[in-house]
């Protein structure tokens, strides 16, 4: 038994388990493994200033632009990887579209173009492929967008989980908008456009490891349209943000360290789907790490809220919208919740891996 | 969600908490077991809404965080050992041994899986006949029927490619040292509804009598803890030491007699060593003899790894109630859940986890 405090000044941390020499699946979780990772191994190289804010989609200044109306562009790329390759309510193909179209739309921009580039591996259906790229076709349809490249190559039996997709998605920002994860400030609203946690909760039920059965689809969803129709509402946006890994309390982090600001936000207002919920009771997670893939979160100014609020509404995609809480002025931009008992906890971005708890 | 939403209704909850602070009058410190209830206090805040005169500490009932070092280090070994496939629960895959993790493991290409029950790890022996499939059987009396049943399962269908490593621990030798220190601030406890839904709670009334203290069988959600709380605080300020059940809809005082049926006839009561605590003597449970076979540790040899620990990590105080996460000077500073120093910041069951994730501004 330990009697008596140690020295600590006397002593140094060893710091066991940084996992600076491996990568672990940790690394993925779009949280704040994921973060160190990226300072540490991509900033030191890739130093622009643009990939240094932080936010989803790259922003472009054209040198010769036409016009004033049209003079940015937004560029973003996502690799999928999923497993299941087919889930309730989507495809690793309508993921790959979607992802990258909601990553261009997060900066209020109108996505156009995309490229695709797939990783095959050997032994995979072409029937299966067929129906990864009709559906990527689908989704390219509904979220109004052309793919103009492509690659595609094959890795041997076993160095590969079927099929990855990359996509890089380029929108064009029309003028007058200024939307980043920099641009909170104390006094916006905070408005969340649906139910959280469908998308992860059906992959991990369609994965079958687990062992249980749900009604829950996927949201996997282009948010472009719904984007528009926001834009047309107001311009005073400030941020969007989609919460995919991670979930929204990572995401809500995020906005919070880019803008070095507090947020608040309301238990009670959060929507979630009953079944999702008790999908999240009963395996141990925490419904505000799961992953969204047709979601949005819309920081605005307060003024613009009620209005912005019942466009979102009148939206198929923004029909549960709610507004969720308020930016605070907050010296260690944490984000807190109120609970509905009246208390106040603080939501900490996800970690590493998100593990089921034991019992 | 039904079952669940009662337990947190916001009216049940102040009406409670009003009925405590006309109750309580004068300080308490009150300590409850399991680490999930300790969680749902940081979580839902509950400890705001006490009168000040009424202090939680945090008990040691987080099996992930009590896994002493050198059963993680020996699981390490294990783990990476050529034809085997470590099978666990998933909090444990981030519990830092003496040199990396299980994710480590994993990451150098061994085959460690996550199970959310034992007895898929007995399908996954099933399933690969030419793998020795292991499974790390940590818990407190909550997980060890299922455990032992997967024994009982292997037997049956005479697999002879599965095997446990067992760390049991059981809650009332923990109880017995705590209250037996010099240095003990605990004056009632919550006990760990889980654990007496298995075991009931007639192992408690001789704590309670030789250090009268009151013991509250205690539930999860909000309502429940704040029951128990209320319970004890009565107990405490009648000065009577009974042994309660605010946990009736799922307790009672014999327990699961079946399970316990189940325990007994696999496991048998032996020392165990607590991380960051030390040896308990009579507080874990091993395989019988007759079960030879099934134990991990016998069929690798192990016995002879060395742990080191982090000088750092004052768990063991923080789990003996004696110190505040927030109070050690590692907490959020050089210990965080990416980078643990203990084990009490690894589990999401873990206090100083649980102040780490809901309360490290205040």
């Amino acid at each position: 038994m330990i009697d008596s405090f140690p020295n600590y000044e006397a002593l140094h941390c060893p710091l066991p388990l940084l996992h600076n020499e491996r990568i672990v699946m940790g690394h993925g979780s779009g949280g704040r493994m994921s973060y160190e990772l990226i300072s540490k191994v991509f900033f030191p190289s890739f130093n622009s200033p643009t990939l240094k804010t932080g936010d989803d989609a790259g922003l472009i200044t054209l040198p010769n632009s036409v016009g004033d109306s049209y003079s940015k562009l937004a560029v973003s790329t996502d690799s999928h990887v999923v497993t299941p390759l087919f889930f309730p309510g989507g495809d690793i193909g309508r993921l790959a579209i979607c992802g990258t179209v909601n990553d261009v739309s997060m900066l209020g921009a109108t996505p156009l173009y995309m490229t695709a580039g797939f990783v095959l591996e050997e032994g995979l259906d072409i029937d299966t492929l067929c129906k990864v790229v009709e559906s990527m076709h689908e989704a390219a349809k509904e979220a109004n967008v052309q793919i103009i490249a492509g690659d595609t190559k094959v890795v041997q039996n076993g160095k590969a989980d079927g099929l990855y997709i990359n996509t890089t998605g380029i929108g064009i920002i029309p003028g007058g908008i200024n939307i980043s994860g920099t641009r909170a400030q104390p006094g916006d609203v905070v408005i969340l456009s649906g139910t959280i946690g469908d998308h992860g909760i059906a992959v991990l039920a369609a994965r079958g490891e687990l062992k249980f059965e749900t009604q829950i689809k996927s949201d996997v969803s282009p948010l472009n349209g719904l984007v528009a129709t926001m834009l047309e509402a107001t311009k005073a946006i400030h941020v969007l943000r989609d919460p995919t890994r991670g979930g929204l309390a990572t995401s809500l982090n995020e906005i919070a360290l880019q803008s070095h600001v507090g947020i608040m936000i309301q238990e009670e207002k959060i929507p979630i789907k009953p079944a999702v919920e008790a999908a999240c009771e009963m395996l141990g997670f925490d419904a505000l790490y799961v992953a969204n893939e047709g979601k949005l979160i819309a920081i605005v100014e307060e003024h613009q809220a009620d209005k912005l609020l019942d466009r979102m509404k009148a939206h198929p995609l923004g029909a549960d919208s709610e507004i969720i809480g308020t930016v605070i002025e907050q010296p260690d931009t944490h984000v807190m919740l109120k609970t509905t008992f009246g208390t106040t906890r603080m939501i900490d971005m996800i970690s590493g891996e998100m593990l089921p708890r034991i019992c | 969600m039904k079952y669940l939403a009662e337990f947190r209704n916001s009216k049940l909850v102040s009406g409670v908490i009003d009925e405590i602070t006309r109750t309580v009058s004068q300080p308490w410190v009150i300590m409850e077991i399991c680490g999930g209830q300790t969680h749902s206090i940081m979580k839902y805040g509950l400890d705001q809404l006490l009168p000040d005169n009424i202090e939680l500490v945090h008990g040691p009932g987080c099996p992930v965080c009590v896994t002493s070092l050198e059963m993680i280090d020996r699981a390490l070994a294990i783990a990476s050992q050529p034809e085997v496939i470590f099978t666990s629960y998933g909090d444990m895959l981030r519990v830092p041994g003496s040199q990396g993790d299980l994710f480590s493991v994993r990451a150098s290409g061994k085959d460690v899986r996550v199970v959310y029950s034992v007895l898929d790890a007995v399908k996954i022996a099933q399933d690969n006949p030419s793998k020795l499939v292991v499974f790390f059987a940590i818990g407190f009396e909550t997980t060890a029927p299922a455990n032992a049943m997967s024994v009982l399962q292997a037997q049956k269908l005479g697999l002879d490619n599965f095997c446990l490593l067992v760390s049991h621990v059981r809650v009332p030798p923990a109880m017995n040292l705590i209250l037996g220190s010099p240095s003990n601030r605990v004056q009632g406890f919550l006990a760990a509804g889980h654990v007496c839904t298995v075991m009931g709670y007639w192992e408690y009334v001789p704590i309670a009598q030789k250090y009268k203290v009151p013991i509250v069988v205690t539930g999860f959600e909000p309502v429940d803890i704040l029951q128990g709380i209320l319970l004890t605080i009565r107990e405490l300020e009648h000065k009577s030491n009974d042994v309660k059940n605010a946990y009736s809809r799922v307790v009672n005082y014999r327990g699961n007699k079946p399970a316990q049926n189940i325990i007994e006839q696999v496991f048998i009561e032996c020392d165990q060593k607590w991380r960051g605590i030390g040896n308990i003597p009579g507080s874990g449970w091993r395989l019988k003899p007759a079960f030879v076979k099934y134990n991990a540790e016998d069929r690798f040899h192990v016995e002879e790894i060395k742990p080191t620990e982090s000088p750092l990590c004052i768990s063991g105080q923080i789990l003996q109630g004696l110190v505040k996460p927030i109070n050690c000077p590692a907490f959020a500073n050089q210990c965080s859940p990416e980078h643990p120093l203990g084990a009490t910041m690894v589990s999401s069951e873990g206090a100083c986890a649980a102040y780490y994730r809901y309360g490290r501004s205040k």
